[in-house]
């Protein structure tokens, strides 16, 4: 059972999953690794880039990549008006850890019932010429329902690294999540920085829904699955750190495809999870914590 | 003198609870106050941890869920009665509550949420893969055909979760106005600094966790009795871990009677909505109140009350 | 004298006052009358089975519509009382109390779905009603109700009738295919699915080769589908929900799915919308179905309905041609209007022995109950994708594209065998 060829195809396929797991994740590990606001409302926003995907998709036929990128700006603009709102509600009022967390659940439910209101529960599919084919390498295949979103996804972690450490604003994002007082001391306004990497976060949602979308079938209840999943993803990855995130995104990918190519499909979120309590459990700082 | 008026209070609702059996034949009506008496004990259990303690249990739904399981795989192995299936579903969730409680040694704050919310998962996937108790497939309770003195067997569960629902707001009182209530007050409003100033934290988070989950699990002990099938989808369902969040924020978190309040509330504005309009807008009103009230009201409506009193005080 | 007389007229008072109270109570049955019949049931309005239960729905109302335009039942109006059960079974013991005591239905029906039918049982069961239920799988093996009638035509022994066909046509191939991959979703209908094709496969001498669940939520069905490509399966059985059926097409297609047979028990390859999705990648694949637009099924009156079906699904977000489910939600009360008619009123214990003994004329052809309530002979229909084009919705609505293979008496068309190699 055991062959060469059927390993590298699963660790393959965990990876281009992992990829995909890290552009879900990446926008909470900003949200939540740096700036320690719970946004569990992440995956909710993130189906709400899926269902971007799929108007405009199946309405003009745009590629569902191209929507998440058109989107995003949109994204970045409802999140700076979210964090507004947190800002004024808790965070001035030091109320942020259990009303905050309150706060997200309920922003969670609000947009998957306004979903099923407008769209109903039935799944949504988007239509691109790549989805279905397959690219093969000698015995590895690489269907491009999975390529795409992995590339874009590599993309898009590579670009916010680059972001947060190459400019001025990235550099006082992580300054803020470190020490916000030496960065009042430095001239900036931790306030209107942390809502500028909030908006960012939640710009990757939209990117990160497009995804979805290509890679299987939504419906306004699925981003649940992911809350479990991105936030494991965040805290294996060491709570911020982009590379630790991503890498954490691959390990998970790889685990849970794996366990569903040897063991059994039924067993693999479990052991995801799982292996989230024992990090939390024995290492909380994550496998590349500070 | 006042603890003997909450007594009084106490046996008057169950006493006006066995007249209204009496009184009432409409079977539908005991089938709504179940589901809001039900809703009534998650709410207090998720508010002793949450509410008076400071940590987030976002797995309400996997306690509640492991005491309908406890009840159904007990039923099925030894045909034990419900009172013992509920005292099995306390000690089980207890036991876990108290597996929980020491996580919180290591977890802090936002960890512990997520902590929990990941248990949650993981005891969905042990009883979806657990054939003997239905699996996946869900398992089915025929109700019994006795029912003591009353008209019918939902009239009886219904006695059986007022009685529970009233030992849980007097254990929560119990535990809000005791030393035990100013050391968990203590430790939500800074944990370090408690355990500077001497107070057992760890003994104290245990025994919250605890009775937590002991609460919990009996809520969800009768519950297979009640809907005769259960399956993991519907007992771990999301909307049981949101409600028990909602209804003690609605209500007011830091006094043992806003999750009552909350959850009276809010499940008997459900119960309508459910019948009257849509289920869906149930779920989106519970959103946009939970929302409203912690931006607005982040003391519920327990907050408010004692706000405007002081007030008028002045 | 005086006496005689007043004596005499108090026996007149006492004579018109009887003859009002005659009068008055032959009136009332005649007011009684044209009071409606209600029609009690739940619904999966929301919630992950709504996009079928909203299409049941329309149909249903269309039934209702028919029977008014007729003079209804009984020459009495039909009304509809339903609540929206959120496809959680949880709420459906109290929406069903509720119709039986404070909106007192003179009929139920039931909801669609297993998991929303089972919970009702018992209420029902206690208040012996006859009750017609919408495609539940073997629900009455639990209880054993001699007035439930469960209108899917999955046959006298539902688990395995479902998969009979399937195995059956395996087992006329050349030559004859031994070994078997099953994998199934993890949640109730699927695996009461798979179990019946292991017991088929048992019969049949299959080697099992690969046996698995998988849970909802899997994002990439790839690794599943290599896992069971390493197993190299002559036969290839899938039970699964729509996003499932969805992630299996697509994986096999991409990482070119080798056996000689596919499918079997896959919801939501009979929707409209995830066929046109998947388009050519579902060629060749053999699954369940209970209606499609042959020449071999076209039953009295089933045009008519559902060229009402389309009309009125248009802008519902629903099935918009309504082949699986629909015609069956309209002819469930078909069955239901029928002996209430025929045994001219609402006695239960007469309708459900009219319901055993008789054969209805229905859109859906031919129905007789057996003695689990279940249809006497199977009719689930195994259907094989064909000639599939992209991106084209009209295709589904015609026929030609999912040619019938079994029952032999349904056939539209020979197998295509093997799927690939």
């Amino acid at each position: 059972m055991l062959t060469a060829d059927l390993l590298a195809n699963a660790v393959v396929a965990g990876i281009l999953l992992g990829g995909f797991y890290a552009a879900v994740a990446i926008g909470l590990a900003i949200i939540f690794g740096q700036l320690d606001i719970v946004n569990i409302a992440h995956p909710a926003f993130i189906i709400v880039g899926a269902y971007t995907a799929y108007i405009l998709n199946s309405r003009f036929g745009f590629d569902p990549v191209l929507v998440g990128v058109l989107a995003a700006p949109i994204f970045f603009i409802v999140g700076a008006g979210i964090y507004r709102i947190y800002y004024a509600a808790f965070e001035r009022t030091g109320q942020e850890s259990l009303s905050g967390l309150a706060f997200f659940f309920g922003v969670m439910f609000i947009i998957e019932v306004v979903l099923i209101l407008v769209y109903g529960v039935d799944y949504r599919l988007v239509a691109a010429r790549y989805i279905g084919s397959t690219w093969s390498l000698g015995f590895v295949d690489l269907p491009f329902r999975l390529l795409v979103p992995f590339v874009t996804a590599v993309a898009l972690t590579a670009g916010v690294y680059a972001y947060l450490s190459r400019t001025f604003m990235g550099r006082a994002i992580q300054a803020v999540a470190q020490d916000r007082l030496a960065l009042q001391l430095m001239g900036a306004n931790p306030v209107s920085v942390k809502q500028w990497a909030f908006a960012l976060g939640m710009a990757t949602a939209a990117i990160a829904g497009s995804l979805l979308i290509i890679i299987g079938p939504v419906e306004p209840s699925v981003g649940r699955l992911y809350i479990g999943r991105a936030f494991a993803i965040v805290v294996l990855g060491g709570m911020g750190s982009i590379p630790g995130m991503f890498i954490a995104a691959l390990i998970l990918g790889v685990v849970e495809s794996l366990v569903t190519t040897f063991w059994g499909p039924s067993w693999a979120p479990a052991v995801a999870f799982g292996l989230l309590l024992l990090t939390l459990a024995f290492r909380p700082s994550g496998l590349f914590g500070r | 003198m006042k603890i003997s008026a909450f007594w009084v209070v106490v046996v008057a609702i169950f006493v006006g609870g066995l007249v209204l059996t009496e009184v009432v034949d409409n079977e539908y009506y005991f089938t709504a106050l179940y589901v809001i008496l039900q809703a009534t004990i998650m709410a207090i259990a998720w508010n002793i941890l949450g509410g008076f303690t400071g940590y987030v249990n976002f797995g309400s739904a996997a306690f509640f869920a492991v005491g309908a399981y406890t009840s159904i795989a007990l039923n099925k192995s030894l045909g034990l009665p419900l009172p013992l299936l509920i005292a099995a579903a306390a000690i089980v969730c207890g036991l876990i509550g108290l597996g929980v409680g020491y996580l919180t040694l290591r977890l802090k704050g936002v960890y512990f949420a997520i902590a929990t919310l990941a248990m949650a998962i993981v005891f969905e996937t042990l009883i979806t893969n657990w054939a003997y108790v239905g699996g996946a497939r869900g398992a089915y309770i025929l109700t019994p055909e006795t029912f003591l003195w009353f008209k019918s067997y939902i009239q009886m569960v219904f006695i059986v979760m007022l009685m529970l629902a009233l030992t849980a707001v007097a254990i929560s009182r119990m535990l809000n106005s005791s030393r035990i209530g100013r050391g968990l007050a203590a430790i939500r409003d800074d944990e370090v600094a408690a355990e500077c100033a001497g107070v057992p934290t760890l003994r104290l988070k245990l025994i919250s966790t605890t009775v937590m989950g002991a609460l919990m699990g009996v809520a969800g002990a009768p519950y297979p009795f009640f809907v005769t099938f259960v399956d993991p989808v519907s007992a771990f369902n999301l909307f049981i871990a949101v409600n028990a969040i909602a209804m003690p924020m609605i209500g007011g978190t830091a006094h043992w009677l806003g999750p009552v309040i909350g959850a009276l509330l809010v499940g008997t504005t459900q119960e309508i909505i459910t019948v009257n309009v849509s289920s869906e807008l149930n779920i989106l009103l519970v959103g946009i109140m939970l929302v409203l009230f912690i931006t607005l009201a982040p003391q519920g409506i327990v907050g408010l009350w004692l706000k405007y009193w002081r007030r008028r005080k002045k | 004298m005086a006496k005689y007389r007043s004596l005499s007229r108090a026996w007149l008072t006492a004579g018109v006052l009887a003859l009002f109270a005659a009068s008055a109570s032959l009136i009332a049955p005649a007011a009684k009358a044209a009071d409606p019949i209600k029609i009690g049931f739940t619904m999966a309005l929301t919630g992950g089975l709504a996009g079928a239960g909203k299409g049941a729905l329309i149909a249903m109302e269309i039934w209702k519509d028919d029977i008014n335009k007729k003079g209804g039942l009984l020459g009495r109006p039909v009304e509809f009382v339903y609540y929206d059960d959120a496809t959680q079974p949880a709420k459906v013991p109290g929406l069903y109390q509720k119709l039986l005591e404070v909106d007192k239905v003179d009929l139920v029906v039931s909801s669609y779905g297993t998991n929303e039918i089972a919970p009702a049982m018992p209420i029902i069961m206690r208040k012996r009603l006859v009750f017609p239920a919408l495609f539940g799988l073997a629900v009455n093996d639990q209880f054993n109700y001699d007035r439930y009638f469960q209108i899917m035509p999955s046959g006298p022994e539902p688990k395995l009738d479902w998969t009979r066909g399937f195995f059956d046509l395996a087992m006329e191939q050349h030559p004859k295919p031994k070994t078997l991959a099953i994998i199934s979703a993890d949640a109730e209908f699927a695996l009461n699915a798979a179990a019946g094709a292991r017991k088929n496969a048992l019969r049949a001498n299959f080697t099992i080769v690969y046996d698995k669940t998988y849970p909802p939520g899997t994002a990439d069905f790839t690794p599943i589908v290599r896992a069971i490509q390493a197993t190299n399966p002559d036969i290839v059985f899938v039970a699964s929900y729509p996003p499932g059926s969805v992630g299996m097409v697509k994986a096999a297609n991409e990482v070119g799915l080798k056996t000689k047979m596919f499918g079997g028990g896959m919801v939501g390859l009979q929707f409209a919308a995830i066929q046109k999705n998947l388009g050519p990648m579902l060629n060749g694949i053999v699954n369940y179905d209970f209606w499609v637009p042959e020449p071999t099924l076209n039953f009295p009156g089933v045009k008519e309905f559902l060229a009402k079906y389309q009309e009125a699904a248009k802008g519902k977000g629903v099935d918009p041609y309504g082949h699986y489910l629909p015609p069956y939600a309209y002819a469930y009360l078909q069955v239901l209007g029928q002996a209430v008619e025929a045994t001219k009123g609402l006695d239960q214990g007469k309708i459900a022995k009219y319901m055993h003994d008789n054969t209805f004329e229905t859109v859906v052809g031919k129905v007789k109950f057996g003695a689990n309530g279940e249809w006497a002979r199977s009719r689930v229909l195994q259907v094989q994708f064909r000639d599939v084009q992209p991106n084209n919705l009209e295709q589904f609505k015609g026929p030609g594209k999912r040619i019938v293979l079994y029952p032999p008496d349904w056939a539209s068309g020979k197998i295509v065998y093997p799927y690939k190699q």
